[in-house]
């Protein structure tokens, strides 16, 4: 019988391999659930899951709400803004006090690195990270891996390039250590002032001329730029760092093969990324949503399954 | 106690070829009807009732799809049961249609209900009929029986089943055995 090795999914670094491809593979099953005419099951009608934002999100939280409720699971939302976090109360307080509900499963999105894995020491119930500080956003690198499966039928040997602030970048942060678990080559392309400097020691190859790298890869994810994590100028302005690093039409038709181009969203369209290449057919953006709701069905239904 | 064939090979192929004249006198030309089998060993039992079907006479209109009832069981969670789930390949609307559901081991009649739920959720059929290769009639924790049934046997709790196929490389027989 096959389990997940771990109770929470805190970060692709505390899970193996093989955990990976068991979610990949639920998340197919659930993906052709989301075709049906009913598109729920009622695995997870006896969980109730709290999503706690502590940090905004769009597309993250409506993707966990509309996996939750297709598993037939109960769900309670939590913003910090119009809560007691406002009124000086700590994490765990909160936390404690939602799980006092009896609440099977969190799903935490902190502007914290770490946060998740600090509850996961003082809480007995499953947490999902929904994307923590700087430090890993791993349902987002799931589903990542599983639209470039889809796409390319295998990550092992597949090149992929992580274009943009990387030091920022908890999605960078998730999708490198999943795509070498899983046998692809990575690259990471940016301003030196937004690459780590410890990247070559893990195995990543780092290339600061766009064109270059673009010409080397089969996908390339491009990254945000995120002003609002960056307390001192790491570029000039936006307008520099878009004549560098963003990616443009006329880059891509100088190329001499067709790349597939991924982005994690919210798009700064005429950043990173120009219209005539995000709406294109080239990209994957729109499956890269579409698949987030499957991914996180079968990462919530694996969790619940192990207890 | 050493395993039992309780069907052989050549009893194998007459059970399953009666099942099938069965089938044809009820739903004729399957214009209006539809087989599917039930994941994971329910399949390999629907794939044989196609074939021999097809062998019998010609059935251009014949559609087979495939069930899985992972996300529907009732003991999810309890220890020991599998949490993998496998293909689930319904290429056509099961809406107002006649649903011969086949799986190969009827016992506590828990995994039917599973199925009927899931396959609700694809439309809503005429009917539903159920075709087992063999039928444990003694263990049923719900009120469900089969329409059609390959052989009743009379069996104790701690005895199992066993359905071997050809198409797993083996001899097609049904093993009782203890555990």
């Amino acid at each position: 019988m096959s389990a997940l090795s771990q109770k929470h999914l805190l970060g692709i670094k505390y899970i193996q391999k093989s955990d990976i491809e068991l979610i990949l593979q639920t998340a197919s099953r659930f993906k052709e659930v989301l075709q049906r005419p009913i598109k729920k099951v009622p695995s997870l009608r006896d969980i109730t899951i709290a999503n706690l934002f502590f940090e905004d999100s769009t597309r993250t939280r409506i993707s966990f709400e509309l996996a939750e409720k297709r598993l037939s699971a109960d769900t309670i939302n939590f913003s910090a803004s119009n809560s007691s976090v406002k009124k000086g109360e700590t994490l765990l307080d909160t936390v404690r006090n939602i799980l006092a509900m009896k609440v099977d499963m969190v799903v935490m999105r902190h502007s914290s690195s770490g946060a998740p894995v600090f509850l996961s020491q003082h809480i007995p119930a499953s947490i999902v990270n929904a994307g923590d500080g700087t430090n890993e956003h791993p349902t987002q690198a799931l589903l990542d891996a599983y639209s470039m499966t889809e796409k390319f039928g295998t990550l092992k040997g597949l090149r992929v390039l992580i274009v943009g602030d990387i030091t920022h970048s908890r999605v960078a942060g998730s999708n490198i250590p999943l795509l070498q678990k899983m046998g692809a080559e990575v690259t990471v392309c940016g301003p030196p002032t937004l690459i780590p400097k410890h990247l070559p020691e893990l195995g990543v190859r780092v290339e600061t001329n766009l064109k270059k790298a673009l010409q080397w890869c089969d996908v390339a994810n491009v990254l945000r730029i995120q002003l609002e994590r960056m307390d001192i100028k790491f570029v000039p302005t936006l307008r520099e760092y878009s004549l560098f690093y963003g990616i443009n039409r006329e880059l891509l038709d100088s190329l001499n093969k067709q790349i597939t181009i991924m982005h994690p969203g919210p798009i700064n369209r005429g950043v990173e990324l120009n219209s005539d290449v995000a709406d294109s057919g080239q990209s994957l953006i729109l499956q890269q949503v579409e698949n987030g709701v499957a991914v996180r069905m079968a990462v919530m239904y694996l969790l619940a399954g192990r207890e | 106690m050493q395993p039992r064939a309780i069907l052989t090979s050549q009893q194998f192929s007459l059970t399953i070829r009666r099942l099938c004249h069965l089938l044809i006198e009820n739903h004729g030309d399957f214009k209006n009807s539809v087989i599917i089998g039930v994941q994971p060993r329910g399949i390999l039992l629907s794939a044989r009732i196609e074939k021999e079907l097809r062998s019998i006479t010609k059935l251009p209109n014949l559609q087979h799809g495939k069930l899985d009832i992972t996300f529907y069981r009732d003991d999810f969670r309890q220890k020991g049961k599998p949490l993998e789930a496998s293909e689930t390949n319904i290429p056509f609307s099961i809406e107002g249609k006649k649903v011969i559901l086949i799986d190969d081991v009827l016992y506590t009649g828990r995994t039917i209900r599973a199925a009927l739920d899931a396959m609700l959720d694809f439309g809503r059929p005429e009917n539903v009929e159920l075709l087992v290769l063999i039928d444990r009639r003694l263990h049923r924790d719900l009120p469900i029986q089969a329409t059609y049934v390959g052989k009743i046997i009379d069996s104790i709790a701690h005895e199992r089943v066993k359905v071997e196929w050809e198409e797993e490389g083996l001899k097609d027989t049904v093993w009782i055995e203890n555990v």
